[in-house]
């Protein structure tokens, strides 16, 4: 169905948790059991007792199907909130990755010349290799990568999107 | 890594507390005898199950704890759906005990099928010892991994001040909001050490739990008011009006009249309107009558009760009911758009919803339209074409009126009906008439073969002096022909009706339609002697081969104390109609043998 393929779109979802044994397994299963998309999953806790956890999760469908994911998720026992970022207003989302690149000579000029640009931090440096930080929104992240492709790029970790509302307004 | 970690937090505080407070003084006692008082505590007076290594523990405080009767089964599965037939008939959570690995892996089927037809019941497995969990330890299995999709929630208790909390909240979530299974896994340490035990005072209120049971008010006279308007209306309810208790089949019938719109029903929620009612329609469906899928596809306001636009219930779902505006009313808000796209979706327990409706209906004097009454004439119309109807000849006993017969003799006891899985099912929903709920046991949403005998076994245990039949199949019934010893043990009067057609009759029928008639697998080879196998368990074993001996052979069957077993041999190549075909819509039934061509659309094919 071509109309329903067009309404696919990303969302980002921050799931408030209790932070208890297999809830992390149970809301990945319920994404895989049901066939529903995860781009990004990202998981720490947030209280300072310990016992609730939020997970940033970015996924995509129709409006139905996220509709569904939404119930879905709140249908779990230990889930406290459930929160559509993506339609609830602006909200700042943010990703993080370390990126290896290797190389000599001019391309590895170059590769620090664009990490200056993009603001990427120099973490850990080799005479042949850098392994630069680089923080932002998802967009960022993947110019910066495919700019260091010609450059020697020999490695990547991505921890994944954290999100929250613009706003006073606190989840 | 957070959440990852085997070990909850030790300070994460009370996840459930009675309204006053756990403030009692605990006592002291092992975890075995916690989980035994902890049920009595709820009232449980029955749990189904088999011992093993991993629950010698709690076998030992049941032993020396005999409040609660234990019924020992045959096999595990057995104990699953043995529970599930005996909450299914009482609408009290059904209790299994079984060990770990296999006694768990046993059990799967019928919490899925739990899961899935939304019974209440708790699974309490064993497991290893704690310090052996992880090791691939004898008769370990990640129980908790593998139900954890088929459960409603499940628990690994790994602290012995957790238990007693956990074998509350377990029951309080199993038996709220939606019902579903609750497994409770129970390392064998757990088990024997010391663990405090406090009943919770007043009722269990769960932090992150707390199901929606009144419908919004807004919403429920939005509906009304479309309701009012409608020209062609109907009512489709489910399971969810049995699950609500019995005061919301009442209701259900006092809507009905109130508004006088046709009323159709799901194969789980059959019985919640009387079958002989003028309002009801009958079940509607792949195996539904004309009458009422032709008014779901015609009709211009559908309200859904308690049921879930199952892809059996909708057919093709682009030509589902295309004209109508469509208003959801059911528990769990994940049911609501979530196969069908509806105009108003109220969550909320149906029976209380039911109740503002016709406490609204009547405070604002509302009337069905006049245009009803034509779309009654359409209706009858429809119900004339008989679509039911069948022609008994000679002496070959048709199935339809093997189940016929079987409901004119005996529905003056009201028996409690289970079934297998396939064409005996079918045929008995649409030939054994309901008057009242929690009559009707059937494994809908799953459909698992071998479920009818353990459920008649658990109706039996609830309801010592009722009629409980499990119509069969000769197919499904050797599933879990093993439970035929825990009857027999027990003394359990179940009576089990097989239509023995030597096919897996709705497999063949299928192979039939759709692929020409190739009939891989589907025949029943080296079918048993049912009646000298039943002989051997201690039943009654009676062998039905002609019409003309079929009422006698009933009432034998009725008049013959304790189990019996009958052996109803039909017409082998009869099929079950009418039949909406897989890929079609509700306006495209076949209503007998010359609509079928014997072959199907690719796509059709995949739908199943």
């Amino acid at each position: 169905m071509s109309a329903a393929s067009e309404d696919i779109a990303r969302h980002t979802m921050s799931v408030i948790v209790d932070n208890e044994a297999g809830v992390l397994a149970r809301v990945i299963g319920l994404f895989s059991g049901r066939g529903y998309n995860i781009e990004s999953l990202t998981v720490a806790e947030i209280s300072d007792d310990n016992t609730v956890s939020r997970i940033t999760v970015v996924t995509s469908g129709t409006p139905m199907v996220i509709d569904q994911i939404t119930a879905q998720l709140e249908r779990l026992v230990p889930v406290r909130a459930v929160r559509d970022l993506t339609v609830e207003g602006p909200s700042v989302e943010r990703e993080m990755a370390l990126v290896k690149v290797r190389g000599t000579g001019d391309i590895r000029v170059e590769a620090l010349r664009i990490a200056d640009i993009f603001r990427a931090r120099v973490v850990d440096t080799s005479t042949e290799s850098f392994i630069f930080e680089i923080t932002g929104p998802t967009e960022k992240i993947e110019a910066f990568i495919s700019l260091m492709q010609p450059l020697g790029l020999v490695e990547i970790s991505r921890t994944g999107v954290a999100a929250i509302a613009r706003g006073a307004e606190a989840l | 890594m957070t959440s990852l970690k085997s070990v909850a937090p030790k300070d994460a505080g009370p996840r459930l507390v009675g309204r006053s407070g756990m403030t009692a003084k605990p006592e002291i006692m092992s975890g075995a005898e916690v989980i035994i008082r902890a049920l009595e505590d709820m009232g449980v007076d029955t749990i189904f199950g088999y011992p093993g290594g991993a629950v010698l523990p709690i076998y030992d405080a049941l032993f020396q704890h005999s409040k609660i009767n234990h019924v020992l089964v045959r096999h595990e599965q057995g104990a699953a759906h043995a529970a599930e037939g005996y909450a299914r008939s009482t609408g009290k959570p059904g209790v299994v005990l079984v060990t770990s690995g296999p006694g768990a892996t046993n059990t799967v089927t019928g919490i899925a099928d739990a899961m899935l037809d939304s019974i209440p019941m708790v699974v309490l497995t064993g497991q290893v010892a704690t310090h052996l969990v992880g090791t691939d330890a004898f008769q370990e299995a990640d129980t908790v991994g593998i139900t954890r999709h088929c459960t409603k929630h499940n628990y690994f208790v790994d602290k012995s001040e957790d238990l007693c909390q956990i074998m509350f909240e377990a029951f309080h979530i199993a038996t709220t909001g939606r019902p579903g299974p609750v497994v409770i896994d129970l390392p064998k340490n757990i088990q024997v050490a010391d663990a405090p035990y406090v009943k919770p005072i007043g009722q269990v209120e769960h932090r992150t739990y707390k199901p929606q049971i009144k419908g919004d008010r807004a919403l429920i006279e939005e509906a009304l008011e479309l309701m009012a308007e409608a020209e062609r209306p109907i009512l489709y309810t489910g399971g969810g009006i049995i699950n609500a208790g019995p005061a919301a089949s009442q209701l259900l019938r006092e809507f009905a009249h109130a508004t006088g719109f046709p009323v159709t029903s799901t194969l789980m929620g059959l019985g919640a309107m009387p079958h002989d009612d003028q309002q009801f329609l009958g079940m509607l469906g792949m195996h539904g009558t004309y009458e009422a899928n032709m008014s779901m596809h015609g009709c211009d306001v559908m309200v859904c009760l308690g049921a879930r636009f199952d892809d059996r219930v909708t057919g093709r779902v682009d030509g589902f009911s295309p004209g109508s505006k469509k208003i959801h009313v059911d528990i769990d808000r994940s049911s609501i758009n979530k196969n069908i796209h509806v105009d108003i979706g109220i969550v909320g327990d149906v029976g209380h919803v039911l109740e503002d409706m016709l406490k609204l209906w009547r405070a604002k004097a509302y009337r069905a339209r006049p245009q009803v009454k034509d779309w009654w004439a359409q209706i009858e119309d429809w119900r004339a074409r008989d679509c039911l109807a069948y022609a008994q000849k000679g002496e070959g006993i048709l199935p339809q009126h093997a189940v016929k017969r079987l409901f004119d003799l005996t529905h003056h006891k009201s028996p409690i009906i289970t079934t297998e899985v396939g064409q005996h099912q079918m045929w008995a929903a649409q030939y054994f008439g309901f008057d009242k709920p929690n009559k009707w046991l059937t494994s809908g949403g799953l459909g698992t073969m071998g479920y009818g005998l353990p459920a008649a076994i658990g109706a039996q245990l609830a309801y010592p002096d009722a009629l409980v039949i499990d119509i069969a199949g000769e197919a499904s019934i050797q599933m879990n022909l093993q439970e035929m010893g825990t009857a027999t043990q027990y003394r359990l009067p179940v009576k089990v009706f097989t239509l023995n057609n030597e096919y897996m009759g709705m497999v063949r029928q299928w192979q039939q339609l759709t692929y020409e008639g190739r009939y891989s697998s589907s025949y029943s080879d080296s079918l048993p002697d049912f009646v000298k196998l039943a002989e051997s368990f201690g039943w009654t074993g009676i062998r039905i081969e002609k019409a003309s001996d079929l009422d006698d052979g009933i009432k034998q069957m009725m008049e013959t104390d304790g189990p019996v077993f009958v052996d109803c041999v039909v017409e082998k190549l009869e099929n079950c109609y009418p039949m909406v075909p897989s890929g079609a819509a509700h306006n495209e039934m076949i209503l007998g043998p010359e609509g079928a061509s014997g072959k199907i659309s690719k796509e059709g094919q995949a739908l199943v």
